[in-house]
């Protein structure tokens, strides 16, 4: 039996897209972007702070915790309205949720995973800089939730990255994530800055 | 709204072409051999004053003697329906004929019931899992995996 392939992109027009979009940026980019940060410089002989770095450090980072997005489940629309107007998480300096781990500090695991998307998880925890916590999110992200027997959910989040504060629910309400946050910023506060190593 | 054509009428126009194709119908849905199923599907397909141009679903029910597979054709020009059905025996390796040459919705789906299932189609440009990955053991779907 015959059957005609068709594909929405051939893919060498996809690569040769790409490699053109390359080439472009490449050729722009042949002089190196002067240092916005140059004029920091000045400004800090003019300061002198005096604090305890853990103090300084702690502070800076429980205040500016940028979530991940990570959202595979139901969960997520707790997490949705927690951000949005009526909860406000941006009182807690966190209303960005970052598409790029790099910029991440904090993954809020909202939803049930499966053994297929575990590695994407994983590697999005792997991309996120260091210093950075996990809060697991409702009962799927504690250990499986409803799911927890299933062929194909991990049993907890726990399994694939380590797990700094619990969120029980189902799904948990945003009062209960906000609770969760407060926790793990206080547990951040009492952090010093050279023992905070990711154990994986 | 669409008309669920009568299973009576459409069998009796299959049985002209193929006297050996059906093997049941009731008022719901038209019972075809698996050795016929891709003649019956096309001939649904190409014959105009049926017209099913549009595949809304495959669905494999496991009965434990035998896997029963649903099709939901639909013509959208005439605004009319019928459901197909067919059985497939053996556990071992059931396999049926792949519609994708004829409707490209049954690419995914049936991928989903060789995934879910353990069910093959033969003629299927693409036949490996879909939802679980290479290397998964059993077909999760079927009653008798535990
Ligand atoms: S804990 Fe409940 S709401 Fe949250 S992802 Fe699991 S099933 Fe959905």
């Amino acid at each position: 039996m015959e059957v005609v392939q068709r594909y929405i992109y051939s893919d060498t027009e996809l690569d040769r897209t790409e490699g053109e979009a390359i080439e472009a940026l490449k050729a722009r980019s042949q002089q190196p972007i002067p240092d916005p940060d140059k004029w920091l410089d000045e400004e800090l002989e003019r300061n002198i702070l005096l604090t305890s770095l853990d103090a300084i450090l702690d502070w800076a980072r429980r205040s500016s915790l940028w979530p991940a997005i990570c959202f595979p489940a139901c969960c997520a629309f707790e997490l949705i309205a927690a951000n949005a107007s009526r909860f406000d998480l941006s009182r807690f300096g966190m209303e960005i949720l970052r598409a790029s781990p790099r910029q991440a500090d904090l993954m809020i695991t909202a939803g049930t995973l499966t053994w297929k998307m575990a590695p994407q998880v994983k590697r999005i925890y792997d991309q996120m800089a260091e210093p950075k916590w996990v809060i697991a999110m409702g009962a799927c992200g504690i250990s499986g939730g409803i799911f927890r027997s299933s062929y194909n959910v991990v049993p907890g989040y726990n399994h694939i990255i380590p797990v700094d504060v619990y969120v029980p629910g189902c799904p948990p309400r945003p009062e209960a994530l906000i609770h969760g946050i407060r926790m793990l910023q206080n547990k951040i506060a009492k952090e010093h800055i050279a023992i905070k190593l990711s154990p994986l | 709204m669409t008309v669920s054509l009568s299973t009576w009428d459409v069998a009796n126009q299959i049985k002209e072409q193929f006297p050996d194709a059906v093997s049941e119908i009731n008022d719901q849905a038209i019972l075809v051999k698996s050795e016929s199923l891709f003649e019956v599907a096309q001939y649904l397909k190409n014959r105009p004053e049926l017209d099913f141009d549009y595949l809304n679903y495959i669905s494999a029910v496991d009965y434990f003697d035998y896997f029963e597979l649903v099709y939901q054709l639909t013509s959208i020009n005439h605004n009319h329906s019928l459901i197909l059905k067919t059985r497939c025996y053996g556990r071992d390796n059931p396999t049926l004929p792949s519609l994708v040459s004829l409707w490209r919705g049954a690419d995914f789906q049936e991928r989903e019931i060789y995934d879910l299932m353990g069910i093959r189609f033969d003629g299927h440009p693409n036949m490996k899992r879909i939802f679980l990955w290479d290397g998964f053991q059993g077909h999760p779907l079927r009653k008798d995996y535990l």
